[in-house]
């Protein structure tokens, strides 16, 4: 039953992703090139709801679907693999005009390229595997 | 019902994205995408290589199933909910900027032609730029923890500061790439 929900939501996410066009290489660089405000509005008000929905979460102690309390995992305080990480994804992200989600959205569109970036998004990951302790986080 | 044909405006867009994060809240899990790369590296046995991979993936199982639903909202959208041809109506400055560069196609299609045709099986180069472009995704986004979704959307919307951080370094890398280095490649 959980299997189907977590299904459902990835339905609903990839049909918002491709709708909004947030899965669109020409809104990434539109966006990079501060030419139009829809990626703006995207972010800003998912966030605004997002912060606002969050504390009431955490002020009213709501519990999950099945009753659980909801644990916010902070973030582990650094700032070298934050920035430096955040760059190198960044790059990549103008580069091919798709973040992680939408590469699984395009896939199922159709657009058989975008298998090329996930095959290198894959080997990225692997290789960080390989690096990390090498590497200041 | 024609609205659902045309695209969706960012105040629709971005509350369903909201909408979604508070669904897997609710579920009892974290919104995050590019964590199913790693359980992905795990499965085809990378955790023989490095220690990175050596976790309980099983646990993930819940996300690769939001990725595979994804996959197919990506079909249903395309497909069923969407014009044919399905244009993205970018603002007619970016479409001359992208003119000078080459993409022909800006404003008539929903991706590039140039790099997302089926035509680009057959130069090396464009697959190198798609390659190149994966790489620094994946390595990016485990380096820094989370990718648009995992820190952009979760991270910031639980004030967490090495969000922001990740989110300043993803423009200072995006702004890198398109006004310095898209002019020395396309």
């Amino acid at each position: 039953m959980r299997q189907i929900g977590f299904l459902v939501i990835g339905i609903f996410f990839g049909i918002v992703m491709f709708k909004s066009e947030a899965a669109s290489w020409f809104r990434i660089y539109e966006m990079f090139k501060f030419q139009s405000f829809h990626m703006y509005g995207i972010i800003g008000s998912a966030l605004f709801l997002g912060v606002i929905g969050i504390q009431i979460i955490k002020k009213k102690n709501l519990k999950s679907f099945f009753g659980q309390p909801l644990n916010f995992v902070p973030k582990d305080k650094s700032f070298s693999r934050y920035m430096f990480g955040g760059i190198i994804f960044g790059l990549g992200w103008a580069l091919a005009g798709a973040c992680p989600g939408p590469i699984y959205v395009l896939a199922g569109a159709g657009y058989w390229p975008i298998l090329v970036v996930f095959a290198g998004a894959m080997l990225g990951t692997f290789i960080y595997g390989l690096l990390r302790k090498k590497l200041p986080h | 019902m024609n609205w659902i044909l045309e695209p969706w405006p960012w105040y629709v867009s971005g509350p369903l994205i909201a909408f979604t994060m508070f669904l897997l809240i609710f579920m009892g899990r974290q919104f995050g995408m590019s964590s199913n790369l790693r359980t992905m590296c795990s499965m085809c046995g990378a955790d023989k290589k490095a220690d990175f991979f050596n976790f309980d993936w099983r646990a993930q199982q819940w996300n690769l199933l939001v990725l595979l639903g994804a996959v197919f909202g990506g079909f249903i959208a395309h497909f069923y909910l969407s014009e044919d041809p399905t244009r993205v109506a970018i603002s007619s400055e970016t479409i001359q900027d992208l003119n000078n560069l080459g993409f022909d196609s800006a404003g008539k299609a929903y991706l590039p032609t140039e790099l997302f045709s089926t035509n680009v099986f057959s130069e090396p180069l464009t697959l190198l730029v798609l390659l190149i472009g994966g790489i620094l995704i994946g390595f990016g986004a485990r380096y820094a923890g989370g990718c648009t979704s995992g820190h952009a959307i979760s991270g910031l919307s639980n004030l967490q500061l090495p969000s922001l951080i990740a989110v300043i370094g993803f423009f200072i890398g995006g702004l890198v790439m398109i006004h310095f280095l898209y002019p020395l490649i396309f």
